[in-house]
């Protein structure tokens, strides 16, 4: 159920705590104890919307795509094509063809660096990521420069967790093929100055590949006004099902693509001597794609829209700001990533408390935080830690979810002394 | 259900901030690297053998959380002067214990404080991952990782 909170704190908060109801699981308990959850930067939670439109499409429409004659059918078409649509108007694209369902933001980068990569990468050709990079916006690079003698290249980060650009443009040359870029760190939060990025790297040539994953759901997101050639995010981290994704591309850029899967659906005609291939989207959508996921994730997009990304945005920015000096009074603890501008992650360390044991205290109170490498071991040890405590903030959290966080880490500094 | 404070009994408290056997080993007779590749606990484990097969001395170093520190600083104690198949028996009532199903555990000695780790299943490869180093040491595998 919704905080009840006193009529200034939800003034300040946008109101937004009224949407705390939309989300079932929010009012579970374990031992008595309600649910804080803070890690939605590793997936978020879902509302009744995206259920209902899951449950409305398998209760009403299901059926297989793009092939039967029957009426179903067609309606199932028309729900996963209007989901693209809904997908493509909520990150700024000019057609819905644009966009890729793929399961996922690694799906999406995968996709690039095989299909894209290894039909432009020559040795020697760069390959330039930062040092802030998930996992997935690394090794997807690392596979096909070793197809083809491609190097990668990381741009430093400053000790504050924020992109060195002087020293990305030092590494910015005439053999960047392409850049690598989160629009905002997983496990810092930093929001990087991808507009700047891809300006400089369309000066030397090379596409911008964003890993959306972290921004998708908390800012607003226009792929033109970023300068992104291509652009991933995931549907569970914004509100959506799992398993589901999608992959902006320029239509130009994709339509030179090939295909990266084989299979059923993606094709324009088979023969054993020769395949032409579908046009876009299908061309990058082989065999019957996740439907219910496409549906649902439609409908995260949509509820999203309907709160408004800005309301979002400046919801979450004081829950971060309020958190982060909260969390400053509890002995020993620092934060890790306090770049100028960062969106709804507080990653953390305390002095003689590793972040595992910081995690399984906090879940004696039911405070659900990630502790680890968030999947960045190159940031860890480029910021001298071996991992982070982190708690991450999203539209359906409130001040009194930071307090509970903070009441957690003291019980956890009087347990380790 | 264990308390925060069952789990995080004062011995472990203790190891973890003061680790015990917390070095290097210039001539050691084995050497294991181990790994937790999904939590990033990361330690390695020296071990040197007499001729009789008994571990004449045993260190660890590494980064991980109280429970991981914990227990390899335990099982430094617990190992020291036993024979490789004494040690090798040990690991796997250890393990019992972690994981449950342990019968006779009271005579695990000092490694009992380890009991509450069985209530948290995501914990129990903190606990195990020295002990599984210990083991690529004296079966002289370079490195072993726990996921």
């Amino acid at each position: 159920m919704a905080t009840v909170l006193d009529g200034s704190t939800a003034r300040r908060l946008g109101g937004l705590e009224i949407h705390r109801q939309d989300f079932p699981i929010l009012a579970t308990r374990r031992n008595g104890k309600p649910l804080v959850y803070l890690d939605s930067a590793a997936t978020s939670q879902k509302p009744l919307a995206v259920l209902e439109a899951e449950r409305q499409f398998y209760e009403t429409a299901n059926a297989n795509i793009h092939r039967g004659v029957y009426h179903l059918s067609a309606e199932a078409t028309r729900l996963y094509d209007e989901a693209r649509e809904k997908l493509a108007r909520y990150l700024g694209a000019e057609h819905a063809h644009e966009v890729i369902f793929t399961r996922g933001t690694t799906e999406g980068i995968n996709l690039v660096a095989q299909s894209w990569g290894r039909a432009n990468l020559k040795p020697g050709d760069e390959i330039l990521l930062t040092e802030m990079e998930h996992h997935s916006n690394i090794v997807p690079w690392q596979l096909v420069a070793g197809q083809t003698g491609a190097v990668v290249k990381a741009a430093p980060v400053t000790d504050r967790g924020e992109l060195d650009l002087d020293g990305f443009k030092k590494l910015l040359n005439g053999r960047t093929r392409v850049v690598g870029i989160g629009h905002v760190s997983n496990a810092l939060g930093t929001i990087n100055p991808v507009r700047e990025v891809a300006d400089l790297a369309h000066g030397v040539g090379a596409v911008v590949m964003v890993d959306g994953a972290q921004s998708a759901p908390h800012l607003p997101v226009d792929v033109k006004a970023l300068g992104a050639d291509f652009f991933a995010c995931s549907s569970h981290k914004m509100l959506g099902p799992t398993g589901m994704g999608a992959l902006y591309g320029r239509a130009e850029l994709l339509d030179a693509m090939p295909p990266w899967m084989g299979g059923g659906d993606m094709i324009d005609q088979v023969t054993f001597e020769r395949t032409t291939f579908a046009p876009l989207p299908a061309k990058f959508e082989a065999g019957t794609p996740n439907i219910a996921g496409a549906i649902g994730f439609g409908a995260a997009a949509e509820y999203i829209q309907g709160i408004g990304r800005e309301a979002i945005t400046a919801h979450e920015h004081t829950l971060l700001e309020y958190a982060t000096a909260a969390v400053s009074d509890v002995p020993g603890l620092r934060v890790v990533g306090t770049a100028d501008q960062k969106a709804s992650v507080l990653s953390f360390v305390m002095d003689g408390i590793h972040p595992h044991d910081i995690g399984t205290i906090l879940d004696d109170d039911n405070v659900c935080i990630r502790a680890g490498h968030h999947c960045a071991q190159p940031l860890m040890r480029r910021l001298g830690v071996p991992a982070t405590a982190r708690a991450s903030f999203a539209l359906y959290n409130t001040e009194a979810d930071a307090d509970a966080l903070v009441k957690a880490l003291h019980r956890a500094r009087e347990l380790f002394g | 259900m264990a308390t925060m404070s069952e789990l995080y009994q004062n011995v472990i408290l203790d190891h973890n901030r003061t680790p015990r056997n917390f070095r290097q080993m210039a001539d050691a007779t084995g050497h294991a690297e181990g790994r937790n590749p999904l939590c990033g606990d990361q330690l390695d484990v020296w071990i040197k053998e007499d001729s009789a097969g008994k571990i004449e001395d045993v260190s660890f170093e590494g980064s991980g959380c109280a429970i991981s520190k914990a227990s390899a600083s335990l099982m430094t104690q617990a190992v020291k002067g036993k024979t490789r198949d004494e040690a090798l028996a040990l690991f796997e009532r250890f393990h019992a214990l972690v994981t449950g199903r342990g019968k006779d555990q009271e005579k695990l000695g000092k490694l009992e404080v380890f009991s509450g780790v069985a209530e948290f299943p995501v914990r129990v490869k903190c606990a195990s991952l020295s002990w599984h180093t210990l083991k690529a040491a004296l079966e002289r595998k370079e490195a072993v990782t726990t996921e």
